[in-house]
């Protein structure tokens, strides 16, 4: 793991703002994410969580501003697509892993070879996968608790179990910056926090100095428990970002989901029930 | 578990498949063959001038060099050409009902052909004629469906749908305007019908070049099979691939389409068949062994069809498209019957 970016922030934008199409999902943001750190995102429905989530992922133009993810920067675009160097293509590839909300799998495959696929970035084109890149994705899948579905087919499982297979799928990837949109989507109560639990010690400790996370959340609780730091999206193109300490409030919060909200608990156990 | 190693003795075994096909195609008709003469034929020198008297075994010498190997091999060549573009429009429209025919690339071809007879041009310029139908409908239906924004899948599906449908229409018309003598002829290009391969040499290095240029990316369309957006993240320049792709599989179909007539079924159901075996050996859908290993098995099946339309009721000739399709439906629901069951 030579090429690891240490200690340089993984996310950086000065002056970004994104749009879909005439709505702003945030206007001249301001913002960094430095390694061992974990933001949630909050915000109500079609404000752009995911919109900001995959520009931020590369995957989506911004309409102006600077951003620097994993040190790469946008050369050009076409078609609305970003296009970076090759090297910077290659490194985004191994360093920037995301989840997205929807999977589908229109053809049949293995939940191993589903697995596997995160490998891609770190294989060469005429590599196969090793027995070292099986070892990596059978302690990725036992890591989202899917130990004995290696064989079994996908499109047998369950929502929350498919779910898990795309946590695994990107721990395969072994990236650096992990952003996940909504990754508790189907999700029981348990592997809710399994999985939480899971980005978590993948943040911190050893990892403290080189990854980070950046997560779209829909429960303000899991919010707190989890993430030191909070990006707000109050839509036409406001935002707040801070320590989730100070950011997290039920005032704030009643104004992001235009419904009163009452704080029970403290500190780091906080958690806000609709009124 | 997929390696290699295992993608490789999968294909030596598809490989003595497609042999075993060969000395079939090449042994079966009306003019008896010996082992002797399949040998001599194929590996022997050629006959000189003295020898080559009219006994039996110079004539059937004859007969599999100058009529049954080219033959084969163009039935050959069209199969895997066919399985191929089949698999890989499979891909790049992530749909398994996708088929090569199904942008109108056949259509056009099907236009041009026709148009050709109908004028009474000679053979090859009814070739030719097919060639650039097949890729004026492959212009329009790209031109079309990417316009000036991103392509996306359902607008290309769509439009090729389209397209195919005005070429369907364009084809009945010609159809019934054209003169009996002609009629039996244009029905059997538009069934496809290996009889007409007068070359297979194109068809077997576009074969050769389409796998060649495939196969590198192999990995890449595993990616692309499960969706733009993952594929994108995993490094991929999916709008290149994808056009890659679609140029790609529209070459593949119309050499074959240009070679032996819209011969059906075969980039339907091989890919599927292929999927299916390769899945009892615990793969799923690999295209690093799909590609290769579909295209053996579409050339393998087209050529066993095409050696048994042109005997089971001998003299007489039966379209080969007819037969691929009854061969390759039951087949393809018996085994899609047990899958379910397993």
């Amino acid at each position: 793991m030579h090429d690891i970016v240490r200690m340089a922030p993984l996310i950086f934008t000065r002056d970004l703002s994104v749009r879909i199409g005439s709505h702003d999902v945030c206007r001249a943001l301001n913002w960094q994410v430095n390694p061992g750190e974990r933001w949630a995102i909050l915000g109500k429905n079609g404000v752009g969580k995911s919109t900001l989530l995959k520009t931020l992922a590369g995957l989506r133009l911004a309409e102006t501003g600077e951003l620097i993810i994993c040190g790469a920067r946008t050369a050009g675009s076409t078609l609305e697509v970003p296009i970076f160097s090759r090297e910077s293509q290659r490194t985004l590839a191994k360093r920037r892993g995301y989840l997205t909300q929807h999977h589908n799998d229109p053809f049949p495959s293995t939940v191993m070879e589903t697995a596997l696929i995160g490998r891609h970035p770190h294989l060469g084109r005429w590599d196969w996968e090793s027995t070292a890149d099986h070892e990596i994705t059978r302690t990725a899948l036992a890591e989202a608790d899917l130990v004995g579905f290696a064989e079994r087919e996908v499109q047998t499982l369950s929502g929350g179990e498919r779910q898990r297979l795309a946590v695994a799928q990107l721990l395969t990837q072994q990236p650096q910056l992990f952003l996940l949109d909504e990754p508790l989507t189907h999700l029981d109560l348990s592997h809710q926090v399994a999985i939480m639990e899971l980005f978590k010690r993948k943040t911190q400790g050893e990892f403290s100095m080189t990854s980070a996370l950046v997560a779209v959340l829909h429960d303000p609780g899991f919010a707190v428990r989890y993430c030191e730091h909070a990006l707000l999206l109050f839509g036409h193109g406001e935002w707040l970002a801070g320590p989730a300490r100070t950011i997290i409030t039920a005032e704030n919060l009643t104004r992001l989901y235009g419904h009163p909200l009452r704080e029970i608990g403290s500190d780091n156990d906080r958690w806000f029930i609709p009124c | 578990m997929p390696s290699r190693r295992r993608a490789l003795t999968v294909l030596a075994l598809l490989f003595a498949l497609v042999v075993a096909s060969f000395v079939v195609a090449l042994a079966a008709g009306s003019i008896p063959v010996t082992t002797h003469d399949l040998f001599t034929a194929l590996f022997g020198e050629m006959l000189s001038e003295k020898s080559a008297g009219m006994d039996e075994t110079s004539l059937a010498i004859e007969v599999i060099r100058g009529l049954r190997l080219p033959r084969a091999l163009g039935a050959f060549a069209c199969g895997g050409l066919l399985a191929l573009a089949g698999a890989l429009m499979q891909v790049l429209l992530r749909n398994p009902l996708a088929d090569p025919y199904v942008l109108g690339i056949s259509g056009g071809a099907a236009v041009g052909a026709l148009l050709a007879m109908l004028a009474g041009l000679a053979l090859w310029f009814i070739d030719l004629a097919a060639f650039i139908g097949a890729f004026a409908a492959m212009l329009i239906v790209f031109g079309l469906a990417h316009g000036d924004s991103s392509w996306t899948r359902t607008r290309l599906l769509l439009t090729g749908v389209i397209v195919a449908a005005g070429c369907g229409a364009a084809v009945a018309l010609m159809l019934s305007i054209a003169p009996e003598a002609q009629l039996r002829g244009m029905l059997f290009w538009l069934m496809g019908d290996a009889g007409q391969i007068s070359e297979p040499r194109p068809a077997l290095v576009v074969l050769a070049a389409g796998l060649a240029l495939a196969l590198p990316f192999a990995r890449e369309l595993n990616l692309l099979a499960r969706g733009d957006v993952l594929a994108q993240t995993l490094g991929v320049s999916v709008n290149h691939v994808k056009r890659g792709v679609y140029f790609l599989a529209a070459l593949a179909t119309a050499t074959a389409v240009t070679t032996a007539g819209s011969i059906g079924f075969i980039g339907l159901i091989v890919p599927h068949l292929t999927r299916l075996g390769l899945m009892k050996l615990g793969w799923g859908n690999d295209q690093r062994l799909l590609l290769p290993a579909a295209a053996l098995v579409g050339g393998s099946l087209l050529l066993l069809a095409d050696t048994l339309a042109r005997t089971v009721v001998a003299p007489q000739q039966l379209p080969v498209g007819v037969l691929t399709a009854l061969i390759g439906v039951p087949a393809f629901l018996f085994l899609l019957g047990r899958e379910k069951h397993a």
